[in-house]
């Protein structure tokens, strides 16, 4: 029988696999997806097998369906209510979730270790105790982290970095006290020196990401990825669960992946996006502050005019597009402006919007075919031969300055050559400086156009002047 | 010759699928890169398997299996939530990718 369960988790690891292979395209997509789903149903049935479910008491199986249906009804809702903008905050709150799981799964293992086969109370083979201690750990990293990537998503705290001094040292010291408490916790089995350990691993989660700053999210939520997946795989070698072991070496190579995708489309290093603190002690470097530059100001109906008459346009979005909702307007204007013979394509930089493909899933939401839509390595030589770039709440991934000056905090990052479009339209909520703090030498170019407006508010008065 | 100690199996298991991982994910095409997260997100949920066999398999009889089968409880059903959520959400933006109508098709790639 045992055998039997461990050639179904196999199975359903090699579902998972199947699904992640699916996403190379949108066609293959959703077939993969219900691969996953029926790798997940056989690792469930497998599970319920092996713990003779069916034969168990009365009150463990009503158990074990209320947890089922309650989470089947709360996730059910939520998927169907979500907004996509909010994907972002809703992946952190589902990190969140899976990291806490682990944890407590750790901490049931730790209590009753004859049901899982790894000893009995106070005599846990040594092994086991680590690979429960990193599961626990890495875990409860993932829980508190999640959740402050969620506060900071959902803006219910403010998406600034917070930095004091001493952070360094303190966060340093605290994650050396967790590798002492762990080797400690091998010999002793302690229980209250286990639960030290979550405590500190819940501090440190939530030290590390509370200096993160809100356009570096899209590496946080990947790197959040990845923990949820090393989570997992420590509490599958606890358990010696093939199913858990693979299905979390996937995801978390997966996150990390995107962790790095991320990292190099900004052109940081990984330890210094996570050491934190972005825009919030550069603000010196750039060189003329203060000083008011004239700037061309248009309205709807100026945009409206130049768009009309251009041969091509590409629209470039931002992470202010997605605040405004504007993405369906976006895709009104540009059926109206297909409807005049103008090439109309988008360009999207990888790290647009708060999450690793956030504006992609915005634009196929508003019905923008994904053929219309290219990455930034396919579309920048296009530039040149557009007659108006559109930008639309993006600011720093357009910004010359990460050519020009080395001295700039965003030197060296991939930016979309908006500059050399014949005309660029710049849509901007306020007359402030981006992100990372930097003013834009764009605003000031002869051939731009500024559009100072609600996203929203803007492409549905251009919208009308069509 | 000495039998090789299981948790060498189980570690080789793990190499090779983070191996495995490395290449499918980048074969993943960015404009997937959400609807990956959300699926890889559903599919860490098989922690759910941890959760059952503290649910089922803890005696309630004695305090700490009754302490292990409520931990087992809230963990199955916070996995079950990101099962569920997971995959459906997963779905729906799936769902959204299309095509342009056919109709339009000859200037693409212009």
């Amino acid at each position: 029988m045992h055998n039997l369960v461990a050639i179904a988790y196999v199975i359903s690891g090699i579902l998972f696999i199947t699904a992640l292979r699916g996403l190379s395209s949108p066609e293959s997509s959703r077939r993969g997806n219900v691969y996953g789903i029926i790798g997940m149903v056989i690792a469930v049935f497998a599970t319920l097998v092996s713990v003779d479910f069916f034969n168990a008491d009365k009150l463990t199986l009503s158990l074990v369906i209320a947890a089922i249906l309650i989470g089947a009804i709360i996730g059910a809702t939520i998927a169907k209510k979500i907004a996509m903008t909010a994907m972002p905050q809703l992946i952190a709150a589902f990190h969140s979730l899976v990291g806490l799981s682990a944890v407590f799964v750790a901490v049931a293992a730790f209590y009753a270790p004859k049901s899982f086969h790894i000893g009995t109370l106070g005599h846990i083979n040594t092994l086991s105790l680590v690979e429960m201690s990193l599961g626990a750990i890495i875990g409860a990293i993932t829980f508190s982290g999640s959740v402050i990537a969620f506060g900071k998503l959902q803006g219910i705290m403010s998406g600034s970095p917070i930095v004091f001094k001493g952070q360094h040292l303190l966060n340093l010291s605290i994650g050396i006290s967790i590798v002492l408490g762990i080797i400690y916790f091998c010999f002793n089995q302690d229980a209250n020196i286990f639960w030290t350990l979550i405590a500190l691993s819940f501090l440190i989660g939530f030290l590390i990401i509370i200096p993160i700053g809100g356009a570096d999210m899209p590496v946080v939520v990947s790197m959040l990825n990845s923990y949820s997946g090393w989570a997992a795989a420590g509490i599958g070698f606890t358990l010696q669960n093939s199913a858990l072991i693979i299905t979390g070496a996937l995801v978390g190579s997966s996150g990390a992946i995107l962790s790095y995708i991320m990292c190099a489309a900004m052109n940081r290093s990984f330890i210094s996006v996570i050491l934190g603190g972005f825009g919030a002690e550069e603000s010196s470097s750039s060189s003329n502050q203060g000083e008011q530059r004239p700037v061309k100001e248009g309205s709807a109906d100026d945009a409206a005019f130049i768009m009309k008459n251009a041969g091509s346009v590409i629209i470039v979005p931002g992470y202010g597009m997605a605040v405004a909702q504007a993405q369906h307007a976006l895709k009104e204007m540009t059926d109206a402006l297909k409807e005049n013979g103008v090439k109309v394509t988008f360009a999207i930089h990888p790290v647009a919007g708060r999450m690793p493909g956030h504006m992609n899933v915005l634009l196929a939401e508003a019905n923008v075919s994904y053929e219309d839509v290219f990455e930034l390595d396919d579309i920048n030589s296009e530039f040149p031969q557009a007659d108006v770039a559109f930008v639309i709440g993006a600011n720093d991934v357009t910004n010359p300055i990460a050519k020009s000056d080395p001295s700039s905090p965003i030197y060296g990052m991939p930016i979309l050559d908006v500059e050399k479009a014949n005309t660029v339209l710049f849509v901007k909520r306020g007359r402030g400086l981006g992100y990372a703090g930097i003013d834009n030498d764009l605003f000031y170019r002869e051939n731009t156009m500024m559009l100072f407006s609600d996203a929203k508010k803007m492409v549905d008065g251009i919208i009308k002047s069509l | 010759m000495e039998s090789i100690d299981p948790n060498i199996f189980r570690l080789t298991i793990f190499v090779l699928s983070i191996f495995v991982g490395y290449y499918v994910v980048w074969s993943v095409t960015p404009a997937l890169h959400t609807p990956l997260m959300a699926v890889t997100n559903a599919i860490s949920s098989v922690i759910i398997v941890g959760g059952l066999f503290a649910l089922v398999a803890s005696d309630a009889s004695t305090t700490l299996g009754l302490i292990s089968k409520i931990f087992g409880f809230v963990s199955v059903t916070l996995a079950a939530v990101n099962i569920f959520g997971g995959f459906l959400v997963t779905q729906r933006m799936l769902a959204m990718y299309k095509k342009k109508p056919k109709v339009q098709k000859e200037d693409k790639n212009a």
